[in-house]
């Protein structure tokens, strides 16, 4: 690889462009298809999902641009992405237990194993050299060298007296080399230490409450929060002090009134923090909480068009965006942080399923799946300006992503 | 053999006065894949919700099955769709589940 690079870089410095010669020093003999890369940043990429047909789109978010598309990644209902440390790479994990490793320079697949029956999401390491799988046929977690995408570590997720396996949700990263992850049927938290990666030790929280959906990390890395959709509250554990167990907050926000039926799974990750407030769907209650996190109160609660699916900040904090689902999944609704209200409901179309921030947060990326695009709007002023066509379009993965605790 | 009795048995189905309208049995199909699909998965195998291929539902009573899409299963995710069904509606689906969403 050195001498490769050398040779590259002396080539351009005799003035030769990289792109012709590129052919002869790159392209690995597993992927021989893969084209060359032009020299330039990953920064401003990332990718579209395109469920129903198994490929990705690499795109650009500096002139919304698409850059190619990428086949062959499976049964992508459900899929999730994270991003290599270095910005080049997207890990895809299909629902059909597939993990793609995408490049986004080359614009191909680099590698691909098949390494579940059935999958929910995953993780990748602080140091960037793990990713890891959450599972919920067999349930438990894989980990994975990001690297060659071998096995390093599995841990079947074995609860009870009976030895039963659950299935795993909220799979999220925490520092330290650290994976924490819930137990959907097990009502359990774990939180797994890859420091040593062969001899993962793993802490168990049971009873941590009914059926965790789905969880999040703080942008600080400090608190770990899931979701439960059994009952009416929220699991946090405290990573800067995991021997304090893990605590219930926002108990019976909803008790006593009836809840409203939820025809779409919410979903939770660090993109909830607005400063130190946090912004959760409520379950079963057309709300959205805000909690605060330094005293885990309730501080409001926001009411919007529908059961909230993704309720995004801004990356500067001021706003959040709300998705919903069927049958309000028509809408997007921005709420004012400061005002603590909806001020505004936009309808790309109907199947809004993902929206994605630029890094800096002044244009937003919206998935709407029956129309086969994705609209891009002003944050500042809420209009349209730009839009990419994709087929029936769902999770949006930028590489800014790689930076971020939590993603 | 199995091919010709499953199309006899579709057959009364897409004739039945209960069914919904061609134009709603598309939405119905697209609903079945794309919303049914995020928790089943889009091909039907599973997810946190059970499979619902139709090897997993033939030996299910369909007016039992159609019962458990309108009122849903108390305690777990499954909702009612009541609200966005009738019953003739989540029958046709039932029916279509079973005999395989791409058949």
């Amino acid at each position: 690889m050195t001498l490769r690079r050398s040779l590259r870089r002396s080539l351009a410095l005799v003035g030769l462009t990289a792109a012709l010669f590129a052919p002869m020093v790159s392209a690995g003999p597993a992927f021989a298809a893969c084209g060359s890369a032009e020299p330039r940043g990953t920064n401003d990429l990332g990718i579209v999902i395109e469920r129903a047909a198994g490929r990705v789109k690499v795109v650009e978010n500096t002139a919304n641009a698409t850059l190619a598309t990428v086949d062959g990644l499976g049964d992508l209902s459900h899929a999730s992405a994270v991003i290599s440390r270095d910005g080049r790479y997207a890990f895809v994990f299909g629902r059909d237990g597939g993990l793609t490793k995408v490049d986004l320079l080359e614009r191909c697949i680099e590698n691909r194993v098949m390494q579940a029956g059935n999958s929910i999401g995953g993780a990748i390491s602080e140091d960037g050299r793990l990713v890891a799988v959450a599972n919920y046929e067999p349930g438990g977690v894989k980990v994975f060298d990001a690297g060659t995408l071998d096995l390093v570590a599995d841990i079947p997720a074995i609860y009870g007296p009976d030895g039963a396996r659950s299935k795993v949700v909220g799979l999220e990263d925490a520092p330290g080399n650290r994976f924490a992850f819930s137990l959907y049927d097990g009502g359990e938290i774990w939180l797994a230490d890859l420091s040593d990666p062969k001899n993962p030790q793993v802490r168990k929280y049971p009873n941590i409450g009914k059926q965790p959906y789905d969880a999040l990390v703080s942008p600080d890395g400090r608190f770990y929060i899931a979701g439960l959709f059994g009952e009416d509250g929220l699991a946090v554990l405290d990573l800067w002090d995991p021997d304090a167990g893990v605590k219930r907050v926002m108990d019976g926000y909803g008790r006593g009134e009836q809840p409203l039926p939820v025809f779409k799974m919410p979903h939770l990750e660090g993109w909830g923090f607005a400063g130190n407030l946090v912004f959760l769907p409520a379950i079963g209650r057309h709300e959205v909480l805000v909690v605060d996190s330094t005293t885990w109160t309730e501080t409001a609660r926001i009411p919007v068009a529908g059961q909230p699916v993704f309720v995004v900040a801004r990356p500067d904090g001021r706003q959040v965006w709300v998705n919903f689902a069927v049958p309000d999944y028509d809408k997007l609704q921005v709420i004012d942080v400061p005002a603590r209200k909806v001020t505004a409901t936009l309808t790309p179309g109907k199947g809004v399923l993902h929206l994605e921030f630029t890094p800096r947060g002044e244009r937003v990326w919206v998935s709407v799946r029956d129309t086969d695009r994705v609209k891009v709007y002003s944050t500042g002023t809420l209009a349209e300006v730009g839009e990419i066509a994709a087929d029936k379009p769902s999770g949006i993965f930028f590489t800014a992503r790689a930076g971020r605790i939590g993603f | 053999m199995r091919r010709g009795a499953l199309l006899l048995a579709a057959l009364p189905l897409l004739a039945a006065a209960g069914d919904p309208a061609p134009v709603r049995q598309a939405e119905l199909d697209y609903m079945l894949r794309q919303d049914c699909g995020s928790c089943h998965g889009m091909t039907m195998k599973g997810g946190l919700g059970a499979p619902l291929l139709p090897e997993f539902l033939q030996a299910k009573a369909p007016d039992a099955l159609a019962e458990v899409v309108l009122d849903g299963i108390p305690g777990t995710p499954m909702p009612p769709w009541r609200g966005l069904l009738t019953a003739d509606e989540a029958r046709w689906m039932i029916d279509r589940l079973r005999r395989g969403l791409d058949q």
